[in-house]
């Protein structure tokens, strides 16, 4: 149940993420993106709300943080930003950071 | 415009951690049992509810500023107070590996807070070679 539930959160943010970010920049479609990111951010927060009465905060909020290494792959193959060196291996070391968090 | 992302950035990260402390600390209280409309219902869990509905607005605000590749890692400071808040705050345990994942996660997010984030794609694969706004 623990990681159905991290999964929802990880999910959920990352489809949220996508929407939000091509949404608040683009004309075209921008209340249906910004519509259909608030139904994933909901599934992602009630997912995290079940977790935190199961799991402790310094475990759930950390781990949810896994979001991140998708996020920026995502932002680059989707998006089409720009994403240098620097950014990939902070983003590869915050996700490292997350994976011991989780442990 | 770097200032206000910057400032704009370290107000999304405070409400973050405010909103996660509250909301665990709420849900902590909640009897096994009780269903989920009701564990949410509780005045404190509203509360936490509330600030980080102001989070979600003010970190939407910022992604219209910057890259999400730079939002979403910097804001990774979060993931690390909040972690912080949770063994102080909440009493958790917190294991030596999850404070060197700590530790890691700040250096992630610094060296990623030190790239350019200037909105918009790649103009080198951008097929109108412009940056629409």
């Amino acid at each position: 149940m623990k990681w159905l539930y991290l999964s929802g959160i990880v999910g959920g943010t990352v489809c949220s993420d996508l929407l939000q970010s091509h949404g608040m920049r683009q004309g075209n479609g921008r209340k249906w993106k910004l519509s259909l990111a608030v139904v994933f951010m909901a599934v992602s927060f009630f997912s995290f709300t079940q977790l935190l009465r199961i799991a402790p905060l310094s475990f759930v909020v950390p781990a949810s943080a896994a979001s991140i290494a998708i996020d920026t792959v995502l932002a680059r193959s989707v998006l089409k930003e720009r994403v240098g060196f620097r950014r990939w291996a902070g983003a590869i070391l915050v996700a490292g950071g997350v994976i011991l968090l989780a442990q | 415009m770097r200032l206000r992302v910057w400032l704009l950035t370290a107000v999304v990260v405070v409400a973050n951690v405010g909103g996660n402390a509250i909301l665990g600390f709420a849900m902590k209280q909640t009897p096994a049992g009780v269903s989920i409309a009701a564990s949410i219902a509780q005045p404190v869990a509203i509360l936490g509810i509330a600030v980080l509905t102001a989070w979600m607005l003010l970190r939407m605000r910022l992604l219209g500023m910057a890259d999400l590749s730079f939002v979403v890692p910097v804001s990774a400071f979060g993931y690390v107070l909040s972690a912080l808040a949770g063994a102080v705050l909440l009493h958790e345990r917190v294991p030596l590996r999850g404070w060197i994942g700590t530790v890691i996660i700040m250096a992630g997010a610094t060296l990623t807070g030190l790239t350019d984030h200037a909105a918009g794609p790649d103009a080198a694969t951008d097929p109108r070679g412009e940056l629409p706004r």
